[in-house]
């Protein structure tokens, strides 16, 4: 198999916050210890449930929390790393990496028009030497995602959700960034409109070469977006594979049951189709079932799970699966 | 009191929301008959008038809104004329609602049993003691494992997926005729929603009730619905059963909401979206609603709201495009 | 092919084709389309809050009121010859009727004058005051000096409050902790406790080292105001801004900006003070009337503004004596406290529902 240059590699990482518990503080382990990587230009996606994690890997990505353990490497560059007390300063990276955020009506300043917005980037990292550079970089920017240049000195609460998202991807266009954490970026947009977001991201990862980390909850979006799938459960990562290979033989319980529960939107199938249900509720992440934190609803379930969690071990084809039984 | 074969009629209803921007013309001249024990889906995007429609049934819109014209038959009587007291009646007791937060729909300061005995209450003679009985029974009905445990408890303490369970407890004390589930399961993760969407399934066969499937999510119409109404800018475009809709969509938005969604058989393709923003409902096209966006818009569609016709026993569509096409097979 | 024959039988047996022609189903043009596609109208925020502004008839007449005042207090005295400190003199004599005149009335030396002379002195608005001084003059200079110091005491509890409130606020943690216990301890002192010892303790101290500065004639009263002012009545405000930051920090397009790489400095003036800005004049605004009060009772308790300035307090301080022979005296600057209090009031809150509503 080719060594392919890995653009971002992740390796045990831990995040855990502190909470207080009354007198005492516990920790809730909202990432506990997972590994990937993505090539450049690559698309992975994060799926999961509410709590499982997804969105704090991605927040931690870009260091907007400190991360509690763990090594980050990023285009060959060590950015994190617990065990040598490496912990480097994010400031240079920002350039490389940057993030669109889930929702467009609060991750917009309302008190700032268009340009400022996507002009903030570019005026953080003097990426102009001139005004009017800036400003041809700003409307060259809203060209790329749709927008009209005669719409820069609106403000944002006057567009609609979909030019809103359109506006958060310029933003994170503006520096050029080698790689993208979209939280959950179309999630709160209309059906007809997501198809619209979806595309420009699939364009601007061919012309650009940009890599993503898709975190989202809709299987069906992510599948049609992403190279790989990773999917998460409390903090854990299940089972990470290719898109299709993931879908079309998923091996880990939970993935099953996630699977099924995707209502189709197509009569016939959802006829013939026999859901999992899953029984019961996720359990509290301050409170993980120790071993496997699936085993409390997994059917599959042994004393082994209870003891130990189980490592993702390669199935063939990268097909990685973190079961004791299956 | 006329009596009538379908449980709910709603006929021309027009509701709009009077605002110091203007007047927001929410529900265009809708309707629909759903027959007892049936599901009907209502889908549509945002501004498309669904969840208007539904409060406009239950008289819970907000103060600036207004239903302008229409009716809504319940069991053949018009409850549009009825009084704020008759109404109380028949909210909660003929017909319930939940909604899609249920965080917020219920009172953090009461338990779940306290609000589950008050609904109960309200509706029948019961007292306290035979009313907390009763929202045991419920409780264990709607899936809630402990339920006397479980009774005592705030909502806080209780998952969001139970959360929903209560809420439908709620809406069933009474044994409603109708049930209205206005995005009940938008809020929940995947595998909550699986197993809440179920619940109402086995629920529908105990009690009979109908329920109202009120989502803009194609997938949940799919699974769910006996019948199924679209419905963009406050019209219905198009309605039929699940396979009509989305086997031989007869309304342009009604296929580019097919095409523009990822589904097993377009995986590798690219999505085809729907051009344009959604509409503004304080300035409506004269035409069909659906026009600025549409990329088959003809003249016709510019200036006239097109006829609702019946394309099958089942399937009815308001698209010019139809039309069209008996032309040009006239013309052949 | 069954179904489309089905459906084609349908439809003949509804529609009637002869209403129709090709024309009907050409095709629309792009532009045709987007005019029927209207984009609402472009406004700001600043522009939809003005426009709700101006639909509250109570803060319309309120802005109404206060301008009409403004007005007053900046043109009558070019108007009116009288001086608020100067006892009024007739062609430089003294006049012992000059005294408690009543509305547009005139003494004697100046009726005889004006017989003599033929010419038309200005009449006493509102009369004189025991010491002969005209009336109206010294009211417009009370109404000025009392808006003076409201509005001064207002601007530097606001700057207060905002510094402070900002700190706090957006560095949380240990160092928002002090300062908000700080806070606490400030509150639960007793104002006017400190401001009656303070302004006999700078009387002492200060008293003859003023003389021929601006401040001897604001007077050690009005000084000790300010600075208590400056030191006590800035709490509210802080408070209030800490937790609009503590509420702005966790909107998403603050997230945003660290993940650009804003620094902490800009991101607090860039992001969240402009977004706590309507939230800063509406309490200013509501400040200004709250600071009017309070000097108007200082002065009626005497420890505010020294003689001869007069404020709207002071002066219905002085009415006191005569409230009951020449109640208008003290009647007509507590009618006009009212009114600035309640238009400013009605304007706070008719900017706040104005301005700080929810998106939605």
């Amino acid at each position: 198999m080719s060594e392919e240059k890995y653009l971002l590699e992740v390796e045990h990482l831990k995040q855990y916050f502190p909470i207080k518990e009354g007198f005492r503080t516990v920790p809730l382990k909202a990432v506990d210890d997972i590994s990937f990587a993505i090539k450049p230009g690559e698309t992975l996606g994060l799926v999961g449930e509410s709590g499982c994690g997804k969105t704090t890997v991605g927040r931690t990505l870009l260091r907007l929390y400190q991360p509690t353990a763990g090594r980050i490497i990023f285009d060959g560059n060590v950015l994190f790393d617990s065990e040598n007390k490496i912990d480097v300063d994010m400031h240079p990276y920002r350039r490389e990496m940057q993030m669109v955020f889930q929702d467009p009506y609060s991750s917009l300043d309302p008190r700032m028009t268009v340009e400022d917005i996507i002009g903030e980037p570019l005026d953080v990292h003097k990426l102009y030497s001139s005004k009017s550079e800036r400003r041809d970089k700003i409307l060259s920017l809203m060209e790329t995602v749709g927008l009209n240049a005669e719409h820069a000195m609106r403000y944002a609460h006057e567009f609609s959700g979909g030019q809103r998202q359109r506006i958060g991807i310029a933003r994170a266009l503006a520096v050029n960034p080698k790689f993208i954490v979209c939280d959950e970026p179309v999630s709160a947009l209309d059906v007809s409109i997501q198809a619209q977001v979806v595309n420009m991201f699939e364009e601007l990862q061919e012309k650009l070469g940009v890599a993503y980390l898709f975190i989202a909850h809709d299987l069906l979006v992510v599948h049609h977006i992403s190279d790989r799938i990773a999917v998460m459960y409390l903090g854990h990562i299940m089972e990470i594979a290719d898109a299709d290979d993931l879908n079309n033989n998923p091996v880990h319980p939970y993935t099953l049951s996630l699977l099924s529960a995707v209502p189709i939107p197509d009569p016939e199938t959802a006829r013939n189709s026999k859901r999992i249900i899953l029984e019961g509720d996720v359990p509290s992440p301050l409170k993980m079932p120790s071993g496997c934190p699936f085993r409390t609803r997994c059917a599959y379930a042994t004393e082994q799970c209870a003891k130990e969690m189980p490592p993702l071990k390669d199935r063939g084809n990268r097909h990685f699966v973190a079961c004791w039984n299956k | 009191m006329a009596d009538s074969k379908y449980v709910l009629e709603v006929n021309d209803l027009h509701t709009s929301f009077f605002t110091d921007s203007g007047e927001v013309k929410a529900v265009n001249g809708v309707n629909f008959k759903i027959e007892p024990g049936k599901t009907l889906g209502i889908v549509g995007e945002s501004g498309s008038g669904k969840s208007v429609t539904a409060y406009s049934i239950m008289q819970i819109l907000a103060q600036t809104g207004r239903i302008t014209s229409g009716e809504v038959l319940f069991k053949g009587e018009d409850i549009t004329k009825y009084s704020e007291r008759e109404m109380q009646k028949f909210r909660g007791s003929k017909c319930s609602i939940i909604f899609q937060d249920p965080m917020t729909s219920l009172n953090p300061v009461f338990t779940v049993g306290y609000q589950l005995e008050e609904a109960i209450m309200l509706h029948t003679n019961k007292n306290r003691a035979q009313a907390k009985e009763r929202a045991i029974e419920l409780l264990k009905l709607v899936g809630v494992n402990d339920p006397e445990k479980r009774i005592n408890q705030y909502p806080h303490e209780h998952s969001g997926g139970m959360r929903q369970r209560d809420m439908i407890a709620m809406a069933l004390a009474c044994e409603p005729d109708i049930l209205i589930a206005d995005e009940p399961t938008t809020a929940l993760d995947v595998t909550i929603q699986a197993q809440i969407l179920e619940l109402m399934q086995e629920l529908q066969k105990k009690l009979g009730m109908a329920i109202i499937m009120v989502t803009h999510d194609l997938g949940v119409i799919a699974n769910m619905c006996d019948e199924i109404i679209v419905m963009y800018g406050g019209r219905v475009c198009e309605r039929g059963t699940a396979d009509d809709i989305f086997y031989r969509p007869a309304h342009e938005y009604t296929k580019g909401l097919l095409r523009s969604i990822p589904r097993k058989d377009n995986m590798k393709e690219k999505l085809v979206p729907i051009g344009g923003t959604p509409i503004n409902l304080l300035n409506m096209p004269e035409g069909c609603a659906f026009c600025p966006r549409c990329d088959a818009a003809m003249k016709i569609c510019l200036n006239q709201v097109p006829d609702e016709l019946r394309i099958s026993d089942s399937h009815l569509a308001s698209c010019w495009m139809n039309v069209k096409e008996l032309y040009e097979s006239k013309e052949a | 092919m069954d179904n489309k024959e089905m459906k084609r039988s349908f439809l003949s047996a509804q529609v009637d084709l002869s209403k129709f022609n090709a024309g009907n189903f050409e095709k629309a043009t792009d532009e045709e389309k987007r005019q029927k596609d209207v984009m609402g109208e472009s406004t700001t925020f600043f522009k939809d809050g003005m426009r709700r502004l101006r639909k509250n008839p109570l803060a319309m007449a309120s802005i109404v009121v206060l301008f009409a005042i403004l007005l007053v207090i900046i043109i009558a005295p070019h108007f009116v010859p009288y001086s608020y400190d100067e006892v009024v003199t007739v062609n430089g004599q003294r006049d012992k009727t000059m005294t408690n005149l009543s509305f547009m009335c005139y003494s004697d030396k100046e009726l005889i004058y004006m017989d003599e002379t033929g010419e038309d002195l200005f009449p006493h608005i509102f009369g004189t005051d025991g010491l002969g001084r005209d009336y109206f003059i010294r009211v417009i200079y009370g109404t000025r000096v009392s808006l003076a110091v409201g509005v001064v005491a207002a601007l530097m509890v606001v700057l207060i409050g905002i510094i402070y409130g900002s700190v706090a606020g957006y560095f949380g943690g240990k160092v928002d902790l002090i300062m908000m216990r700080i806070v606490d301890i400030i509150y639960s002192l007793p104002d006017m406790l400190i401001i009656i010892l303070l302004s006999v303790v700078l009387k002492e101290v200060l008293g003859g080292k003023l003389a021929g500065t601006v401040f001897s004639k604001l007077g050690t009263n009005m000084i000790s105001m300010f600075i208590v002012f400056g030191l006590l009545y800035w709490v509210s405000m802080a408070r209030l801004i800490r937790g609009q930051i503590l509420t702005i920090k966790n909107n998403e397009y603050v997230l945003a900006a660290k993940c650009i790489g804003t620094s902490n400095r800009k991101i607090l003036i860039k992001h969240i003070l402009p977004n706590c800005l309507s939230v800063i004049i509406i309490t200013t605004a509501l400040q200004i009337p709250s600071a009017i009060f309070t000097e108007s009772y200082l002065s009626f308790l005497g420890l505010g503004v020294s003689i001869p300035l007069s404020s709207l307090g002071s002066l219905a301080n002085d009415a006191r004596a005569g409230m009951q022979t020449y109640p208008e005296r003290l009647v007509i600057p507590a009618v006009i406290i009212c009114l600035i209090v309640l238009a400013l009031n009605l304007l706070g809150d008719g900017l706040r529902d104005a301005f700080d509503t929810k998106l939605d």
